[in-house]
């Protein structure tokens, strides 16, 4: 069906970002194609080497609730009660957040942090494309019109991994204004062999923070670091200022959901989620 | 013409058969054709919480969904918490600690805290909060609602 409407149809998930724009007549798809009744796209199994796949349209919350996520990917269960309200994740799935790609939303923030490969289905066949090649612009991913994301296989990240995760808010459940997780991989003597670091809402998509990746790694994480990482953070982002925020307020405080984020790290034994 | 599709389904155990246009919403639906208005509409986008019924037991938002998407499915609407004339629980604890006064926020409050408290039966009040924190209310400031949920579940 997508091959034969394309660009004049939108694929409806869990409807809770299309049916907001569509009530406020904001999008007005010719063709709405509901995939809500299609078999064997929601679900959660462990993957071929040991990570996980999740299906497109597994809700949030059956994602909250799943003891195999927490184990294998923490740091994705542990951002999903950050997402609406319950009754939201009731209805929103893991593949409609993504492929509508709000650049404040939680899941692609974490997804590009966990390096999530995403199956891409066309009547063509299927395609493989990485997080950082999937988010390219506010609302903008790598899907071409006649394809439909499937499914998401995310690399097990549960030990030795730290994680942080932070964002802000006006309200609880309310879209962040930025945030940022962080992934720490530390040696025997605490230093830092890998570090990863996304910002979100402080672009037009979720984006890693290569310069302060870089900095981090062989350095022992003191608070001198993770002002440094926080200071590089700040500088390599060049936000938009909205009604919401300045662009200058998100700068500074992506800066300090990231040192923030680190200190969670840190103080977090491995592998368990951060809250 | 706007495409219509024959849909059935349960509300509050009663079964019902209806042809409806494909891009009417759920709560458009359970007013206008249904005639439960107690489920209410206030900001159509998702934010405020009113329309808020149960779909096979879970709590979503009835303006988030078209009508033809519940082909099938059992909800349950405010209508549905009484017995006849005898008030459910939450609703006589919502009487009770004045945990209303427009009472638009209600219907939507009140099936939240159902789905919220089959899944958190003895919640502290920071639960109770969190629980409510997708429903808007105007009049209350909240403290009789979080009031009425807590001794619901102290009752049980």
């Amino acid at each position: 069906m997508l091959g034969q409407y394309g660009d004049d149809a939108k694929i409806l998930a869990g409807g809770q970002s299309l049916m907001p724009l569509m009530n406020m007549r904001l999008v007005r798809p010719k063709v709405v194609i509901d995939i809500n009744r299609v078999d064997g796209l929601s679900y959660i199994s462990p993957g071929q080497d040991g990570g996980l796949a999740v299906g497109a349209m597994t809700r949030q919350r059956e994602i909250e609730r799943s003891a195999l996520v927490r184990e294998t990917v923490p740091l994705l269960a542990s951002v999903i009660p950050y997402i609406g309200h319950f009754q939201i994740r009731n209805r929103g799935t893991v593949g409609g957040s993504l492929a509508h790609s709000d650049p404040a939303a939680e899941i692609p923030a974490v997804c590009l942090t966990l390096d999530t490969e995403f199956d891409l289905a066309s009547s063509s066949g299927v395609r493989t494309v990485m997080a950082r090649d999937f988010f390219l612009n506010h609302l903008t991913t790598a899907l071409e019109p006649v394809e439909l994301l499937t499914q998401i296989r995310i690399p097990d990240t549960g030990d030795p991994w730290r994680l942080g995760f932070q964002e802000v808010c006006r309200r609880d459940g309310d879209f962040a204004l930025v945030g940022a997780a962080a992934m720490l991989h530390l040696d025997d003597n605490g230093i830092c062999r890998e570090a990863r670091i996304t910002t979100f809402g402080a672009g037009g998509t979720p984006m890693r923070m290569e310069a302060a990746e870089q900095y981090l790694s062989g350095a022992a994480l003191s608070s001198e670091d993770r002002e440094e990482a926080a200071r590089l953070v700040s500088d390599a982002l060049d936000p938009i200022s909205d009604i919401h925020a300045s662009a200058q307020y998100r700068k500074d405080v992506a800066g300090v959901m990231v040192r923030r984020a680190l200190e969670q790290a840190l103080l977090q034994t491995e592998g368990e989620p951060a809250a | 013409m706007t495409p219509q599709r024959n849909i059935r389904l349960t509300v509050n155990g009663k079964g019902y058969e209806s042809l409806v246009p494909v891009r009417m919403t759920l709560a458009d639906f359970l007013r206008g054709e249904l005639d439960l208005t107690g489920t209410h509409v206030g900001c159509e986008h998702g934010v405020c919480g009113a329309c808020t019924i149960l779909l096979n037991g879970n709590a979503v938002r009835s303006c988030l969904m078209l009508a033809v998407q519940v082909d099938g499915a059992s909800l349950m609407t405010v209508e549905g918490l009484a017995d006849g004339q005898d008030l459910h629980p939450l609703q006589k604890a919502f009487q009770r600690n004045h945990a209303l006064q427009c009472g638009f926020c209600t219907p939507g409050l009140l099936m939240t805290a159902y789905d919220f408290l089959k899944d958190t039966p003895n919640p502290t009040e920071a639960q109770v909060r969190e629980g409510i924190s997708g429903n808007i209310c105007r009049c209350t400031g909240y403290a009789p609602i979080v009031q009425a949920i807590l001794e619901v579940s102290q009752e049980s």
